[in-house]
């Protein structure tokens, strides 16, 4: 028997964090002496009022589900993937590479193959913290971490060094082909007479994510390999003892975490930017540590807190642009929300398991020592 | 007449929906052995617990030699004149036995004096009651059985009166644990009170003179030990009759089926923990590896479940197994007909959070039964699970209850069926009833003789000898890393196999 309900876990534990960590934000918003009011309804509506907030809030999620399910399938694991930063920036050079180099007769094949691209580049680089995790036992976290310092400077040379265009004083890669150009959301909804915001830069890579969500869930949830995933992330004598291998398991698992975050790439560099610029993630790889925790490591949590921090990345743009509120309080923002979903989860909990269990105590249960 | 040494008056505790102890009330009279028996789970340790001030009680009073006393932690028990030998040993292991029995006893802030009259009563002690340890011996280097000498002896340096024992043979061979018995009708004689707590119904018959049964937080009964049975008491802790012997026929042994060879195995720090382990297990038989528990028994299962390495050779029906770990892990086991029920289940057997459907494909899932494609057959595996909670009465019967959630009875039943039920040619059992309630052990033993009447080969390993003597047809005994003797269940007794167990060949 489970201390809560399902409904209570997976709902009513985040939903409090969340109006926990609002509150305090409005608090904050107040002592630096504006209208915490003010401030929310501005974002909702900056956020979520016109389709242009919502291509916006949804372009952000779309980067959130990616590096979200990396950092989701790596738990699974017991892995702690940090590095979804490092593989992000090193999935936007395989994208890159795929969209400049190649000459591609429609956008939806150089999808597929940056698709492609962008999860062998992430998955790579991933490798090499997790075979040094799963063979020499050098803790995955430190490593991703140093990875991340290691990706930057790579990133950092390739664009500097080799992938900027004669003449050019920007640390980035040329435009990419107009042939490899992604539809925007504008352009998928208007032949069924949706007219959403032209400016807006959410993308068909929004439906990969989507996807990439469903085929996450059945590997986790419906497939052998997901339960020997789960299996050994909950407990590696008892993989040892099924026969689950320790390092096969790592290296899988890891694999799949730095091919998702790599995955990233196809949105920010090729929907969005249509190039590769220095410090095209913007944190998304960390966000993702924040979206996998909220959502519970399962890709349907994964999903809705992606739409969340979308809100709030949108909204918080909206909120320095218009109001006096800088843009550091935000982040603020976005910080206590990750404190209170995150690492706060059990200051909401214990309180609530304790309340289920003094509304459900019944004299007819076992007894124990 | 004299007050009781202790009385208990209503002690109740709950935690959370669990309530541990129900009302519970017993006296323990001065001089006494007074034992406390019960299945896991049945509140044993907890009331002791409040006895010794580790948790507060609900509701309740504790009267220490009529008075009325509050226990809020262990120093006011320990003051109160309580001592307490917990089953995990609490010593420093690389203290010598004297640090060990002034640590949080010191007088001073220099050890010296201290020391020096530790000393001096610790002889006294030694001579009062026959319990001689060597005071300037490190913990790591004596044998447990000392070890446990050295947890009374701590326990009467501060003037204990009332000594509580929490399962205190669990790491014992019969000699040592006759060797504690005597000690503690020693104890008894000069007029200490003493409880014991254990599941043990031959040492409750053994020592106690009076004996109290509790089940499911309660207490059932307080008997005089003189007028009671161990089928009697055995009755009282499940709440209906139990058969305590194995019933069984004959073995009809057929071919070999594992024939091990000059097994040696060495541990991540490069000690030998096998030592060139020959033994064979027939068609049709059961093996019992008994032997005092860090012997090598854990290896060898692994070795055999293919989870550890080894060198040596080991063939099943004539087939050699790959021991280097290279060819060999447990899905290749389990795929030579090997099936394994490890001895610590809530780590190794079960994973504690998934659910019982899970748990049951767990190890088997490649199974094409359970993995059609490359997609599970969820549906499958629940209707299987479910079937098999059936034919092993597992309780509650629903697959999709975590397997945290099932008593350890149930837990050890679902991987029972698992694993006999894939008709293996080979069961490795590790203490099967371990933290097992006696109902479901009954049914456990029950299952593994009906595989071996199928003609099965089972290599059984339990630290209990009364299970490996009633369960087995051969008994191997263990110790450090070999093997000291072979022996037919019929042939031998407790008292041969004891002193095997303890390294001794005749």
């Amino acid at each position: 028997m489970d201390v809560m309900p399902k409904w209570a876990e997976v709902i009513l534990v985040p939903l409090i964090s969340l109006i926990l960590a609002a509150i305090l934000s409005a608090l904050v918003i107040l002592a630096i002496g504006e209208d915490p009011v003010a401030a929310v309804r501005l974002m909702i509506t900056g956020a979520l009022g016109s389709t242009y907030g919502w291509g916006y809030t949804l372009y952000y999620a779309t980067n959130f589900m990616f590096t979200g399910l990396a950092v989701a399938i790596a738990f699974h694991a017991g892995l702690f993937n940090i590095g979804g930063e490092g593989q992000a920036m090193l999935g936007g050079l395989g994208v890159a590479l795929v969209c400049l180099f190649i000459p591609w007769p429609h956008w939806s094949m150089a999808l597929i193959a940056a698709v492609v691209g962008s999860a062998v580049f992430g998955a790579l680089w991933a490798a090499i913290p997790a075979y040094l995790q799963a063979s020499r036992g050098s803790h995955i976290v430190i490593t991703t971490i140093m990875f991340n310092f290691i990706a930057a400077a790579v990133l950092n040379y390739m664009l500097v060094n080799v992938l900027r265009p004669a003449g050019s004083m920007d640390p980035a890669t040329a435009r990419f082909d107009e042939a490899v150009h992604l539809p925007s959301l504008h352009e998928m909804l208007a032949p069924i007479g949706i007219n959403f915001s032209k400016a807006a830069p959410a993308n068909v890579s929004l439906v990969v994510a989507l996807i990439a969500c469903v085929l996450v869930w059945l590997l986790i949830w419906r497939t052998p390999l997901g339960l020997e995933i789960r299996s050994f992330g909950k407990s590696h004598r008892a993989a040892r003892y099924a026969g689950i291998g320790a390092v096969r398991i790592t290296m899988i698992a890891m694999l799949l975490s730095g091919g998702l975050a790599g995955m990233m790439a196809i949105n920010n560099v090729m929907g969005e930017a249509e190039r590769l610029v220095l410090n095209a993630v913007e944190g998304a790889g960390f966000i993702g540590i924040a979206v996998a925790l909220m959502g519970r490591s399962h890709p349907f949590g994964v999903f809705l807190a992606a739409i969340l921090f979308g809100f709030l990345y949108q909204g918080g743009a909206e909120l320095a642009l218009w109001t006096s509120i800088p843009r550091e309080l935000i982040v603020v923002i976005q910080a206590l929300v990750i404190l209170f979903t995150g690492a706060l989860d059990n200051m909401v909990r214990m309180p609530l398991e304790r309340m289920f269990l003094a509304m459900r105590r019944r004299p007819n249960v076992q007894a124990g020592e | 007449m004299t007050a009781p040494a202790i009385e208990l008056k209503g002690i109740s505790k709950a935690f959370g929906p669990v309530q541990a102890n129900k009302d519970i009330s017993i006296r323990v009279m001065p001089g006494t052995i007074h034992g406390i028996i019960g299945e896991n789970g049945a509140g044993k340790s907890t009331l002791m617990s409040i006895l010794y001030g580790f948790y507060k009680a609900d509701a309740g009073e504790v009267f220490i030699s009529g008075n009325r006393t509050e226990i809020p932690d262990s120093q006011a028990a320990i003051a109160a004149g309580i001592g307490m030998v917990f089953q995990h040993f609490k010593l420093v292991e690389n203290f010598t036995v004297l640090e060990n029995i002034i640590l949080g006893a010191e007088d001073g802030a220099l050890l010296r004096p201290s020391l020096a009259k530790a000393r001096k009563s610790l002889l006294e002690l030694e001579q009062e009651y026959d319990l001689k340890v060597d005071p300037d011996a490190v913990i790591e280097e004596i044998g447990v059985g000392m070890q446990q000498r050295v947890e009374i002896l701590k326990a009467l340096y501060r003037q204990a009166n009332i000594l509580i024992l929490d399962e205190p043979t669990g790491v014992l061979t019969p000699a040592e644990a006759d060797q504690l018995f005597r000690i503690l009708g020693r104890l008894k004689d000069e007029g200490k009170t003493i409880i014991l707590i254990t599941h043990k119904l031959r040492e409750i018959m053994d020592i106690t003179d009076t004996v109290s049964v509790m089940r499911r937080g309660e207490m059932t009964a307080t008997v005089k030990t003189s007028e009671t049975s161990p089928e009697h008491l055995a009755e009282l802790m499940v709440g209906r009759k139990v058969l305590l012997r194995v019933d069984k026929t004959p073995a009809q042994p057929g071919n070999v089926v594992l024939d091990v060879q000059n097994l040696r195995v060495r541990d991540e720090q490069g000690v030998e923990r096998l030592k060139g382990i020959d033994l064979q297990v027939r068609a049709g038989e059961i093996l019992g590896i008994a032997g005092v528990a860090g012997n090598g028994q854990s290896e060898l299962l692994e070795v055999l479940g293919g989870y550890a390495t080894g060198t040596g050779t080991i063939t099943l029906n004539g087939q050699p197994i790959d021991l280097t770990g290279k060819n060999s892990d447990g899905r290749s086991r389990r795929a030579n007909g090997i099936a394994h029920v490890p001895e610590d289940r809530q780590r190794e057997g079960l994973i504690m959070d998934f659910s019982a459907w899970e748990n049951t494909a767990f190890g088997y899932h490649h199974d094409p039964r359970y993995a059609s494609g490359i997609l599970m057959n969820n549906a499958a595996i629940k209707a299987d699970t479910q079937e098999k909670m059936d034919r092993f009465d597992v309780r509650p019967p629903h697959p999709h209850l975590a397997a945290k959630n099932f008593s350890g009875g149930n837990q050890q039943k679902i991987v029972l069926a698992r694993e006999i039920e894939r008709n293996p040619d080979l069961l490795l059992v590790g203490q099967p009833t371990r933290g097992v309630d006696i109902g479901a052990i009954e049914f456990i033993h029950q299952q593994i003789v009906a595989l071996r009447d199928q003609g099965k080969a089972v290599l059984l390993v339990s630290v209990e000898l009364e299970e490996i003597l009633g369960l087995a047809d051969r008994v191997a005994v263990m110790f450090d890393g070999q093997i000291m003797g072979t022996r037919a269940a019929t042939d031998t007794d407790e008292k041969e196999l004891g002193l095997l167990m303890a390294g001794v060949t005749a």
